[in-house]
């Protein structure tokens, strides 16, 4: 089945270059997008389309390492949403409870 | 090395699931780069792009098989299902606390009742980003 391991192989590399013009187009937002949280969401949105990169790179060369790395990604990338959230609307990142 | 394992129903699985997770990252991006507002361009990014990478997960999880990477694929979906929504939720609450306009005729459900405002602005954005707003 060399035809058909062909096959996968390119529909995953055809996902590989829509996914990446997709950051790209992301990219426009986070450039040009109006507010802050706009380019809070469409950064959000390009860690999101980075974890799918690397499952599909996982997909494309075989070794399971790279769905660890896109764990490890959307790891970053959640806590990083988070982080910016929570900047944007107290001024500071780690609160201190002012009782005691 | 290009080593796509799977052949036969694996292969097709593998194939049409990439296609669907492709799809949806490819209508999550549309809708963020045309829809006219922060809260319009959350509810366009969260769901479609939280679908289209499960869908690249599972194809991972269909290739790997059910152990190893193939868990991890599991568990990264459930990471995902948890986590993006919660993202999208904050960023909405400190865009509504910001001062970013709404589209005209829609606003921030329970604005008026102050006690338990913060249980019912939770579960309002959660409606917000769940619902397209009629303007």
């Amino acid at each position: 089945m060399a035809t058909e391991a062909a096959f996968v192989t390119l529909a995953i590399d055809v996902a590989l270059i829509v996914v990446a013009g997709l950051c790209l187009l992301c990219g426009y937002r986070v450039v040009v997008g109006p507010t802050v949280p706009d380019r809070v969401v469409a950064l959000d949105a390009i860690a999101t389309n980075v974890v799918a990169i690397a499952v599909l790179f996982a997909l494309k060369t075989g070794r399971g390492l790279f769905v660890t790395v896109s764990l490890v990604l959307a790891i970053i990338a959640f806590l990083s949403t988070v982080t910016v959230a929570k900047y944007v609307t107290e001024g500071d990142i780690i609160t201190r409870r002012d009782e005691p | 090395m290009s080593a796509a394992e799977a052949t036969g129903l694996a292969g097709i699985a593998v194939v049409a699931l990439v296609v669907i997770g492709v799809f949806f990252l490819t209508v999550g991006t549309i809708g963020l780069l045309r829809l006219p507002n922060v809260y319009n361009r959350m509810h366009a990014t969260s769901k479609p792009t939280t679908l289209g990478t499960a869908a690249i997960f599972f194809a991972g999880f269909v290739q790997f098989g059910p152990g190893g990477a193939g868990l991890t694929s599991l568990v990264g979906i459930v990471f995902l299902f948890l986590t993006v929504p919660t993202g999208a939720h904050m960023i909405s609450r400190a865009a509504q606390k910001t001062g970013v306009p709404f589209l005209s005729g829609v606003t921030w459900p329970a604005e008026d009742s102050d006690e338990g405002g913060e249980k019912a602005a939770a579960r309002a954005a959660e409606d917000d980003d769940a619902e397209t707003p009629e303007s």
